[in-house]
């Protein structure tokens, strides 16, 4: 086993713990934006998509970076721009006008 | 490893601390929408290092730079608009959707990966070839499975789970050949064998998903999520980059924790919901009423006068509510309450909507502060001095029962309503819950039942009390 096969196995590990530890924290009101912020996180598959590009140098290397990065661009962008979408939806207060009606 | 490539893999530990953080803020609504500008601000820095590294190296040649130029637009475009135009009700589909793609892309890598090596002189290194197969093998199954997932929430596939004779023979096979062909590139590097593994894995996903009932999505979601992210940390292995183990291995542990949350709220165990069967749907099943219970039905009047006379009400909003697209009007009507001094909250079950903590963003979505908005554990001792509890489409999360051994839902976590001075039920029919029994909730003397759409029944009941309460 290589050193650097170790090295991965043990960042992959750590990250495993760490992500256990964070998201155990998440309240069940934020699950759905959770879960969509995690799916932009997968996103980053994107940066694998583009090292295609590195070595690819035939036509079938030209196909699989172009849907790699389609699909991982699809993913990174609408997941951060949902969740932000949901996000902004979660008021402490309702709007000011609805917050006037209720101190009748 | 030279000092270049190694300053590249140091800006992506910068951008992986950003999606640890960002992950971090979201434990509480106030500070969600920063964590979420800060794993976005990781995600602008890795993929800005990995460009400077495309640029440095030097070897991508003009058609790989407009390959990828033109596919990451197209990809930003097509996901930028799902995301703007998304229905909230729809946002288990657009989820779904986005854990194939990730879980695609992270499949091609690693299928590129391996063509790439095996020409290359020295072939495949073994450890290698691991990550490749599990990468290939559980991103394929999320490609496939999370588009049918999609398809089935959509309602372009039907809900009701798809089984036929010799589904789950197929389902063995067909693993068994993938890992079979997995196991044979092992010792030698083949293109045939991986194709094998690409081709069975995409039908397996196809299989797994089709017999599972739209009820039980929720967990195949979060399973199909953690799927993307063990798939995209492969790749990472593969490629040998930090950025997409860690934020793989992120993704991963946030997938399984909701799936095992669901499948604790559901009273499943992961095996019972993938082996499939009683997962029905979403059409509710007309189920004749037992015979020995007596059901009092009310009208909107009555029901309007218990609302506007109690000091304390508690609304139990199910996916039915959703269906009818009646969480404006429930926001409306508690908004009315409210202004006449009653205190009213939510209490939300965790598999109530479609996928974990949907229902909380659908009423968010209709200006529902998130204080109202009270999860399970917390609103349950509440119950007991409640005037009234208004169920609004949610069945089988209510029913006693579940205190009980010896029914389908025994041991479940249910919501406390029976313990409500009186409770009144929104319901189209008497038909059942997705576990297909009758909920003994209904049956009580405090419970009336205002049989209505929950569009409708809300409508009625916000009129009737507005008179009241002028």
């Amino acid at each position: 086993m290589s050193t650097a096969l170790v090295t991965d196995l043990t960042i992959f590990v750590l990250a495993l713990l760490v992500g256990i530890e964070v998201i155990g924290k998440v309240p069940a009101t934020l699950h759905t934006p959770l879960m969509s912020a995690a799916n932009s996180i997968h996103g980053i598959v994107l940066a694998g998509a583009l090292l295609i590009g590195l070595t690819a140098h035939n036509f079938v290397g030209y196909v699989l970076a172009f849907v790699a990065a389609f699909f991982a661009a699809a993913n990174v962008v609408g997941g951060y721009v949902v969740t932000g979408r949901m996000l902004k939806m979660f008021r402490r207060k309702a709007q000011p006008e609805a917050v006037e009606g209720r101190k009748q | 490893m030279n000092s270049f490539t190694t300053n590249i893999q140091l800006v992506y530990v910068l951008g992986a601390a950003c999606f640890v953080l960002g992950l971090h803020l979201m434990n509480s609504p106030a500070t969600a929408r920063r964590g979420n500008q800060v794993s976005t601000a990781g995600m602008v820095i890795a993929v800005i290092a990995t460009l400077v590294l495309l640029i440095h190296e030097g070897s991508v040649t003009a058609t790989g730079w407009t390959v990828l130029i033109i596919g990451a637009l197209l990809g930003s475009v097509v996901g930028l608009y799902s995301a703007r135009t998304v229905q909230m009700t729809a946002m288990p589909q657009l989820v779904s959707m986005f854990n194939a793609v990730g879980g695609g892309a992270a499949a091609l890598v690693a299928v590129y990966g391996y063509l790439h090596d095996e020409s290359a002189p020295g072939g495949v290194l073994g450890s290698t070839t691991v990550f490749t197969v599990l990468d290939v093998i559980i991103g394929s199954v999320t490609f496939t499975g999370s588009l049918i997932a999609a398809g089935k929430l959509q309602g372009v596939i039907t809900g009701q789970p798809v089984i036929f004779k010799g589904g789950r023979l197929l389902n063995v096979a067909l693993a068994v050949i993938a890992v079979a062909a997995a196991a044979f590139m092992l010792t030698t590097a083949s293109l045939p064998a991986l194709l094998i593994v690409v081709l069975a894995s995409l039908a397996f996903g196809v299989m797994m998903v089709l017999p599972i009932g739209g009820a039980d999505m929720p967990v195949v979601i979060s399973l199909l999520n953690a799927f993307t992210g063990t798939a995209v940390a492969m790749a990472g292995f593969v490629i040998g980059n930090w950025a997409l183990i860690v934020a793989g291995a992120l993704v991963g542990a946030s997938g399984g924790i909701l799936t095992k949350l669901m499948a604790d709220a559901m009273n499943r165990s992961l095996s019972n919901i993938i082996v499939g069967g009683f997962g029905t749907g979403d059409s509710a099943v007309v189920a004749a009423v037992a015979g020995d219970a007596q059901v009092r039905s009310i009208a909107a009047d009555d029901a309007a006068i218990q609302l506007a006379y109690a000091s304390k009400v508690i609304i139990v909003p199910g996916y039915g509510l959703a269906a009818a697209q009646a969480q404006h009007g429930v926001a409306e009507l508690a908004a009315i309450l409210e202004s006449h001094g009653i205190e009213v909250s939510y209490a939300i079950h965790p598999v109530a909507g479609r996928m974990p903590g949907h229902m909380n963003v659908l009423l968010a979505e209709a200006n529902v502060p998130y204080p109202q908005l009270r999860e399970m554990e917390e609103v349950n001792p509440e119950f007991a001095r409640t005037d009234v509890a208004l169920v609004i489409g949610a069945n089988d999360v209510t029913n006693p029962a579940a205190r009980r051994p010896g029914s389908a839902i025994s041991g479940m976590p249910i919501l406390d309503v029976d313990q409500a001075k009186s409770i009144i039920v929104v319901k189209r029919s008497m038909g059942t819950g997705y576990a297909g029994i009758d909920n003994e909730l209904y049956a009580n003397p405090k419970t009336s039942m205002y049989f209505a759409d929950a569009k409708r029944a809300v409508a009625e009941l916000t009129a009737a009390v507005k008179t009241l309460v002028g």
